[in-house]
């Protein structure tokens, strides 16, 4: 219906007002309370976060030096020992964790190398071919079944299939690497797969559409578009499996010297947390570790996604 | 409409004869192209297809042919089965797990559904553009060099393909100087002008295109349909649309789809009610339905 221009000027006040239906005053603090509730929530949940960092971070700084990087780890037990018995010619306890940082970079990379390809290639498989397929649907539960297992399990299971049949030389670097990798695999192949879930169809079809087959797809539009969840995914699979502390304690064993080798008694940074925490002497050695952990999982997670970013410059 | 309901669409007999017994479906048969004096090559003949998707009838019984070097535009109301039956051309409707196809689809000659056909020879040859633009998250130029890099064209032909590719598609005057930049930086009009490049780069005859313009503005739109002309002479085009003027433009055969109720379960499905030269059907339908559906009365 048209109105000329008079006939709107004579019009009466409309009786609607655009102000009306604001938020009355009970409904707008109650606003306010639930947006600071919430702010504050979230420091709340923040503050165990920072105070663990902070109190790693001032604890274990105090141990590193460049001694730390390379020497062999000290026995601080004997030291201890040997002081209260009077002892005045103890050398001074040069505080080193290079054995750990070796073995925690021998039994994480072995079981990335294990876990990641396998994983991601199970993803594959359960998102592009097996989709509902019966047997898809099947492995899909296992692999969910196998995120909740706990991690000793996996040691036990490598300790009885692995280090038991081999006898003395059992505990090795290898065999802590293969625990990891059947820990870190379920997680790979799930959150693989749910990254791969996240790419829409149309870009399968597009390629498909091309003349290009489900493999061709796979490796050069979906895997690509997803490859920056794929690696958020697997680092934290990574960085799991590097703080993991009980079943490496069952297969690598505990050595205080530098073992570079897969074969032979090995030990890791979250072993030794787990040992020297409750051993005289041993509190630095512990908080120190931690603090070369927490480091080493940071560069891994940073150096990862600098790697995928380059990898996704056309994706923007 | 009872008497089709009665006949086995999965059947090919039955679906040969369901043209003769019934009523409704007569104008299909005697408008089918003979009567039009088509002298050009048959690349698809359509003989009593149906598909299925699980229990539910998506659409049945088409029959129809499609020319060499002609645009042909399917209109109709939504969920007639224009888009099932595109699909066919190139068997992308493999990728939907419950469907399934009864009749026969002949490329040429060649039954698509045989067993043995290679679904990627067929797509090579019978290319696909989408309802919405969906270029690779990747460079322009790797968007359109895609398709020839699947078929082996080597590295140091590339360039030329790709900058015919666009040329043809009318977009390399506004991509040549950032073919390195991500393709998803590109307007939807020319998202969509690039996917018909990366359509055309790999050669195929024929080129189908869903509801290709749906998500484009009438710029965009105008410009799709320019192309379209343009590239015709070349290429086999069936075009998938709900707008009446695009097809009424752009195409040389019509073919009108709707949907009908099915007597045994009550389900709805796609049948095609008229098919003829473009300028008949929107001036001198034969079928009511083709009528009351052009002139805006119903759809």
């Amino acid at each position: 219906m048209m109105t000329t221009t008079l006939e709107r000027e004579q019009a009466p006040f409309p009786e609607f007002d655009l102000k009306a239906g604001r938020l009355a005053a009970g409904r707008k603090w109650r606003n306010r309370f639930a947006t600071v509730f919430m702010i504050g929530a979230f420091f709340v949940a923040a503050i165990p976060l920072f105070f663990v960092l902070l109190t790693v971070v001032t604890k274990g700084l105090s141990v590193i030096s460049a001694d730390w990087f390379t020497a062999d780890i000290p026995d601080v037990a004997s030291s201890v020992l040997a002081s209260k018995f009077g002892a005045t010619d103890v050398a001074p306890v040069v505080y080193g964790m290079a054995p750990a940082i070796v073995g925690t970079l021998l039994t994480t990379g072995l079981a990335t190398l294990i876990a990641v390809p396998l994983g991601i290639l199970g993803a594959i498989y359960l998102n592009e071919y097996g989709r509902q397929r019966r047997f898809a649907q099947v492995l899909r539960f296992f692999t969910d079944v196998m995120i909740g297992v706990p991690s000793v399990i996996m040691g036990v299971f490598l300790y009885a299939v692995w280090v038991v049949p081999r006898g003395v030389d059992g505990r090795s670097a290898v065999a802590g690497g293969l625990a990891l990798a059947c820990l870190m695999l379920p997680i790979v192949v799930r959150s693989t797969e749910e990254m791969l879930k996240l790419v829409p169809d149309h870009l399968r079809e597009a390629s498909l559409a091309l003349g290009s087959r489900t493999s061709r797809a796979t490796m050069t539009v979906v895997v690509p578009a997803a490859l920056p969840g794929i690696t958020s995914g697997c680092m934290l699979a990574i960085a799991r499996a590097a703080g993991e502390t009980a079943p490496l304690l069952l297969t690598i064993g505990s050595t205080r010297f530098l073992n570079a080798h897969f074969s032979g008694v090995n030990t890791a940074l979250s072993t030794q947390i787990f040992s020297n925490v409750t051993q005289p002497g041993g509190e630095p050695l512990a908080w120190g570790a931690a603090l070369t952990l927490i480091a080493l999982v940071l560069i891994f997670t940073l150096l990862a996604r600098f790697v995928t970013s380059r990898f996704a410059l056309a994706q923007s | 409409m009872a008497e089709m309901a009665a006949t086995d669409d999965k059947t090919q007999e039955g679906a040969e004869e369901s043209s003769e017994l019934t009523i409704d479906l007569s104008p299909v048969a005697e408008n089918m192209p003979p009567e039009v004096s088509h002298d050009r090559p048959v690349v698809f003949d359509v003989d009593g297809l149906s598909v299925h998707y699980g229990e539910h009838r998506a659409v049945w019984d088409v029959t129809l042919k499609v020319y060499k070097q002609q645009v042909t535009a399917f209109i109709g109301p939504s969920g007639c089965g224009k888009t099932t039956v595109l699909r066919c051309f190139n068997r992308m409707n493999d990728l939907i797990r419950t469907a399934s196809i009864g009749g026969h689809i002949r490329y040429h000659g060649q039954d698509l559904y045989e067993e043995g056909v290679n679904v990627t020879e067929v797509r090579r040859r019978i290319g696909m553009v989408f309802q919405k633009p969906n270029p690779f998250p990747k460079s322009i130029y790797d968007n359109i060099a895609y398709g020839p890099r699947i078929a082996g064209v080597a590295r140091r032909d590339l360039d030329g393909v790709v900058e015919k590719a666009l040329q043809r598609a009318a977009l390399w005057d506004e991509v040549k100087d950032r073919l390195g930049k991500s393709a998803l930086g590109l307007s939807g009009g020319q998202q969509q002008r690039l996917c018909i490049a990366r359509a055309i780069a790999v050669e195929p005859e024929v080129i189908l295109m869903d509801e290709p313009c749906s998500s484009l503005d009438p710029v965009s739109t105008a410009r799709i349909e320019d192309l379209m002309a343009e590239i015709k002479g070349q290429f086999t085009i069936v075009i998938v649309t709900h707008n009446m003027q695009q097809a009424a433009r752009a195409s040389d055969m019509t073919a009108f789809f709707t949907t009908e109720a099915d007597e045994v379960g009550g389900n709805r499905s796609g049948v095609l009610v008229e098919y003829a030269p473009t300028p008949q059907i929107f001036s001198n339908p034969s079928d009511s339905r083709t009528e009351s559906y052009v002139t805006g009365r119903f759809g």
